[in-house]
């Protein structure tokens, strides 16, 4: 039994027999060909090309019937390519005027325009090279006849491992065959990463070479929780991951049922639960998950995805695609969150060198001190607004100066636009996360400068903890339960209530069903997280009553360790769902 | 002589990532539909216009001046066409 780790990129564990997709070494068999065999050969290759296209244009169409549109329009692009009369012209020249084979002639020629796609200085088209390769293979496989496992021909569930996913290799999956997916390269934002996303199944990432040590046929675990593939596991492993499985299983086709089932307590209290995401498309896990809408859209991933700074239209065309499929449900978008430390190479000139990077420039406090990259996301979002409810929400305000200065910010653009004559949305909400303990001590003061309240409660019990979250060493003095944070979220609950400013409560600790009864019972009425914990938190929201949430604040309240809070908590979960949580 | 068999236009890249695969794949389907040749320049290098290898290896970021000429059957035509394309940014109506 030997235990892998590496980057966990959808949750949830499985375990299965491997399907190893092999690295693309395809051997080819001969260089040349005799004189006489020429016209054969030449019409081998137009026959191997013509079915090259007709499977491309079956994965356009596999691919956007599964998994929608946007990954069928990559399919059209290499399709385009392959039907490319030069490329055509150019291999049949090699077989006739040199006597190359078909399989040498387009291997030489693929990879002469991959090189020349890799040499032109520009890291758009360098990438590209990964297409000209897919093709290769595709021609070099009809050519050579060769039998490969192919995910379209898998009929019984497998576990599919690969050095990478390519677009090519998975239109064709049948999503009802494959369990989960293992790659040796990747990370959080690589294709493998967003496909097992899109289709909620467990996978792991960037865990380096591992498929020498893998056949196919072999028993594999992915715990795509804590980010391990387990190969071979011994008989007690496989026995516990086989009933936390089922268990997870019976779990979430309960909670499939609860999709459409109103969000609201026992008593008829509606909570309304929002999606956080990070990339566009997880709108549709939104929508899929039951949510009300999108409460939190951390929009760093559009600086960290590629090496340059996003235009205003990359940032309009993320939240066009955000915001159409749900135009009206609200839409909140967190502006620039990031820290010094995470910058791209473009941005680095900008970073400073900060040895308490979580307490250094960043946020709000970054892009007042950068407006052009402020007024750009600015422009984007106001744009996108006039399409859907977008608001607009700041992070890490410290004092109502920043606040207001960012809100000036915001005036002045809407000035810009104004003047530009460019549509956008004037009365758009603003609001801000309550995620230091200033903000939160402050709230009523803060209460009357904006249209709502967030409490973000990663952040906030880091800054009142004082505890680094991404630090090991402490990371246990780290909890959502310490009593500190629920007074703060008290207060910050009385103080908005006021002035009747909304408040929703967007971090982990949201999604976390031990919070959900606290949370509730200190007032709060509306809960963002990821769309996957929706329908556990839905669960318990219908099993209680607004006083028995309100009981069980108040004993919290009387509490003085967190530990302790944990374990009431605990216990009170238990008796409101004793299935899935005992 | 009835219809000019030669027509250029000079066009402009306005799209955010450039001539990218999508609007190349686009261009070269639009380009293809016409029976006339078509070659785009870029500087001093000439391609043909129907070939995506071609239209790609210009790597044609944006901001870049590309000049259209079309030879034969339907040139006026083709030219029309593609210069809807870059106009409209390559919109997809």
């Amino acid at each position: 039994m030997e235990i892998k780790r590496g980057i966990a990129v959808s949750p949830g564990v499985v375990p299965g027999p491997a399907l190893v997709l092999g690295t693309e070494d395809f051997r080819i068999p001969r260089r040349f060909v005799s004189v006489n065999a020429v016209d054969v050969e030449v019409a081998r290759f137009r026959s191997a090309i013509d079915a090259v296209c007709n499977e491309i244009s079956e994965n356009e169409r596999l691919a956007s019937e599964r998994l929608g549109a946007q990954y069928g329009a990559i399919f059209t692009a290499h399709l385009n390519l392959a039907r490319d009369h030069k490329l055509r012209e150019e291999i049949e020249e090699l077989i006739r005027e040199r006597t190359y084979s078909p399989e040498f002639a387009s291997s030489r020629v693929l990879r002469r325009y991959a090189k020349l796609f890799q040499n032109l200085g520009n890291q758009y088209m360098a990438e590209r090279a990964v297409d000209i390769f897919d093709l290769e293979k595709r021609l070099l496989r009809h050519l050579l006849g060769t039998e490969r496992e192919e995910l379209a021909h898998i009929t019984e569930p497998v576990i599919v491992l690969a050095t990478n996913l390519t677009p090519s290799e998975t239109a064709s999956l049948n999503p009802e065959f494959v369990l989960g997916f293992a790659t040796e390269v990747g990370g959080h934002t690589s294709h493998t990463a967003i496909l097992a996303g899109a289709l909620e199944i467990p996978a792991v990432v960037g865990i380096g070479p591992f498929l020498s040590d893998v056949s196919g046929g072999d028993t594999i675990i992915i715990d795509g929780n804590h980010g391990e593939v387990i190969i071979d596991p011994d008989e007690p492993t496989l026995k516990r991951y086989r009933v936390t499985r089922d268990r997870i299983k019976t779990a979430n086709q309960k909670l499939e049922l609860l999709g459409d089932l109103e969000s609201k307590t026992a008593d008829g209290v509606p909570i309304k639960l929002f999606g956080n995401i990070e990339f566009p498309e997880e709108v549709d896990h939104c929508i899929k998950r039951g949510a009300e809408g999108v409460g939190l859209y951390r929009t760093e991933f559009l600086y960290l995805k590629d090496d340059r700074e996003p235009s205003e239209e990359d940032h309009f065309n993320a939240y066009r695609r955000v915001v159409d499929p749900i135009p009206t449900l609200p839409v909140v978008i967190r502006t620039l969150d990031l820290g010094a430390e995470k910058f791209p190479h473009s941005l680095e000139d900008l970073a400073e060198v900060s040895p308490n990077p979580v307490l250094g420039l960043r946020s709000v406090r970054f892009t007042l001190r950068n407006l052009g990259l402020f007024k750009t996301q600015l422009r984007a979002i106001l744009r996108a607004a006039v399409y859907g409810d977008i608001r607009i929400m700041f992070p890490l305000v410290t004092s109502v100066l920043e606040l207001r200065q960012a809100k000036m910010i915001l005036g002045d653009v809407m000035e810009d636009l104004e003047e530009e004559g460019i549509p956008f949305c004037r009365d758009i909400q603003v609001g801000m996360m309550v995620e230091v303990p200033s903000a939160a001590l402050l709230a009523d003061r803060f209460a009357e400068e904006v249209d709502f309240f967030s409490i973000g409660t990663n952040d906030l019990i880091q800054y009142t903890l004082a505890v680094d979250r991404a630090n090991p060493t402490v990371a246990d003095l780290y909890s959502a339960a310490d009593p500190s944070i629920l007074r703060l979220i008290r207060m910050v609950v009385a103080a908005a209530a006021k002035k009747d400013t909304p408040v929703v409560v967007c971090g982990q600790m949201s999604g976390d069903p031990l919070f959900t009864s606290v949370l509730i019972g200190m007032g709060i009425r509306e809960l963002s997280a990821t769309p996957f914990s929706l329908p556990i938190i839905k669960q318990v929201i219908r099993n209680i009553t607004i006083p028995q949430a309100e009981e069980i604040a108040a004993h919290a309240d009387t509490l003085d360790v967190a530990r302790d809070v944990e374990n009431y908590l605990r216990g009170e979960l238990k008796k409101i769902s004793p299935d899935e949580f005992s | 002589m009835s219809t000019p068999s030669v027509c250029t236009r000079e066009v402009v890249v306005n799209l955010e990532n450039g001539l990218h695969m999508s609007p190349s794949a686009r261009l070269v389907q639009t380009a293809q539909a016409y029976d006339c040749d078509i070659t785009i320049r870029k500087g001093d290098r000439t391609v043909d216009g129907k070939s995506m290898l071609d239209v790609l290896t210009l790597a044609a970021e944006k901001g870049t001046t590309l000049v259209l000429e079309a030879n034969g059957d339907g040139a006026q035509e083709a030219i029309d066409a593609l210069d809807q394309l870059f106009m409209t940014n390559f919109a997809v109506s």
